[in-house]
């Protein structure tokens, strides 16, 4: 399983804005790189990343091959209640990864 | 069109160069420690922000998995963990990764701080060696390295290390390869100008593992050090190699007092 | 491990198979479809980026628009594409209401020097685009070793 970073607060007060940075490691193969030899390797990528936030969609992204390796995503959440987030990358090759972080929210 | 490429790199570099004197950073009649400069004066503000904001480190991913893998006793081991000896990596490693490479009694010869990771493997966990360059390995590396992030590289003084710097400080001056280049050439000499649009740093090994843009991945000073040979067209020794060691020890003595970065972030 | 002269001998392998980079043209077919052909406005996005590139396998890139991420007004859509990769598509992202902020940061693949164009959808359907040029330099020495 690939590590994955979430950085974000893990309190906030309702109504706050809040950042949160998401981290995974995947080489991001694009499809166009030449292997030993010579002939392009397999391309091989991240291809959607979603978080949701008490079961609702947030923000959801459609990666392409022009993304980074180790892909970085950094987007904002407007809070309402406590509750889980969770955060889901998929892609080539049957990758499925998900994270899940807890949100207190107190006025 | 990377040969014609190669040949106009060499064309600049050894027109541009002074002859074959070296100014040794790291030797008595060196720079001042104040004068040495990282590499990461040489890189761009987002890089340097890359760097410095440990949320958008991407080697930081490497560091967690160090994290777990310093807490998880290996399967074909003997049950053992880093933890078993070391405990909290924070105080047990704090300082450790500023001296190294050090002679070590038990190996009977001058090592590297992967070279002790693997040493403790096999010796304390009974559980297979790391392979090189291994993505574990590196995550190992990097999670040590940064408990001594801040701290100034303080290589040991005993006698086979110095030998082995010496020797180090050598190859760094001998020139190398079809392009007929030594470390010295650009790194003490030609350091700040420009090679290609990137600048030329002082090259020290201040930051490693690193996170190189270039690799799109977290990797060892050894492989840099293969990098820059195989970029001068020269013969790459293997892993784990006596000249790489060597090399390592001048570049700790050439950095010494320069405070480590690691995981640093370079282009 | 690749000796020196079977490297020297897949020099010009390598060179034979670099990808064709997409063109401009490319860029606006793969832009009227993401968009369906809407008018295009310039304004509202801000994209904050370096213009000298270090290396161009991992440049930061925030894009802001201007909105108050309202439920009646609000950015649905975020969109780089690129004009000299070898495709022209680099990211799509979908934003709601509960985004709070109209802000999105990554980090994206480039190639060469180019002009980078970011596209924007708000809530009532309208499409609005930014462009910036940047420079990218290359690691100065042929590596050849992959690890």
């Amino acid at each position: 399983m690939a590590s994955a970073l979430i950085h974000m607060p893990s309190t906030a007060k309702p109504g706050e804005i809040i950042e949160v940075r998401a981290l995974i490691a995947h080489t991001m193969e694009t499809g166009f790189r030449p292997g030993p030899d010579g002939k392009p390797l397999p391309r091989d990528i991240i291809r959607k990343f979603e978080c949701r936030y008490n079961g609702k969609t947030v923000i959801s992204a459609e990666l392409h091959p022009a993304m980074s390796a180790n892909p970085y995503i950094a987007f904002y959440i407007k809070v309402t209640t406590s509750g889980p987030l969770e955060f889901t990358w998929t892609g080539d090759h049957g990758f499925a990864q998900t994270e899940q972080k807890q949100l207190l929210v107190q006025p | 069109m990377k040969t014609q490429f190669a040949f106009l790199l060499a064309l600049i570099i050894t027109h541009a160069a002074s002859a074959d004197s070296v100014r040794p950073y790291g030797s008595d009649t060196g720079l001042p420690v104040s004068e040495r400069k990282s590499g990461t004066e040489y890189m761009s503000p987002a890089t340097q922000q890359m760097q410095r904001d440990d949320t958008q480190n991407p080697a930081m991913l490497w560091v967690a998995n160090g994290e777990v893998l310093w807490r998880t006793a290996p399967l074909e081991g003997n049950g053992k963990s880093c933890v078993t000896c070391h405990t909290d990596a924070k105080t047990s490693m704090r300082g450790a990764a500023t001296k190294f490479p050090r002679f070590s009694k038990s190996a009977g010869k001058v090592i590297t701080l992967s070279d002790q990771i693997n040493q403790c493997r096999t010796g304390a966990l009974q559980a297979a060696a790391l392979k090189a360059e291994s993505a574990d390995l590196l995550a190992l590396e990097a999670y040590i390295a940064l408990q001594s992030r801040g701290l100034p590289l303080t290589p040991p003084g005993d006698e086979q290390t110095k030998q082995a710097a010496e020797r180090g400080q050598k190859l760094f001056t001998t020139r190398i390869g079809q392009l007929n280049l030594s470390c010295a050439q650009c790194h003490d000499n030609n350091a700040g100008k420009r090679l290609a649009g990137a600048p030329i740093p002082q090259g020290h090994a201040n930051a490693y593992p690193i996170y190189r843009l270039e690799w799109q991945g977290v990797g060892s000073l050894q492989r840099r050090l293969r990098n820059c040979m195989s970029g001068v067209r020269a013969e790459v020794p293997p892993y784990g190699a006596p000249d790489l060691v060597d090399l390592e020890a001048y570049l700790a003595l050439r950095a010494q007092g320069m405070p480590l970065e690691t995981p640093g972030v370079r282009p | 491990m690749t000796t020196r002269r079977q490297l020297i001998a897949a020099l010009p392998l390598l060179a034979l198979v670099r990808p064709a980079a997409a063109t401009p043209e490319e860029q606006k077919a793969a832009i009227a479809t993401y968009t369906n052909n809407a008018k295009i406005q310039r304004g509202k996005i801000t994209i904050d980026i370096a213009q000298l590139i270090d290396n161009g396998n991992a440049v930061p890139i925030t894009i802001r628009v201007d909105s108050p991420m309202t439920e009646q007004s609000h950015v649905t859509d975020i969109a780089i594409f690129n004009e000299k990769n070898p495709l022209p598509d680099v990211v799509r992202f979908k934003l709601t209401p509960l985004a709070g902020k109209p802000e999105i940061s990554t980090r994206i693949r480039l190639a060469t020097s180019q002009t980078l164009t970011a596209l924007a959808r708000t809530s009532d359907g309208q499409w609005w685009q930014q462009t910036v040029d940047v420079i990218v330099a290359l690691a100065a020495c042929v590596e050849g070793e992959a690890i």
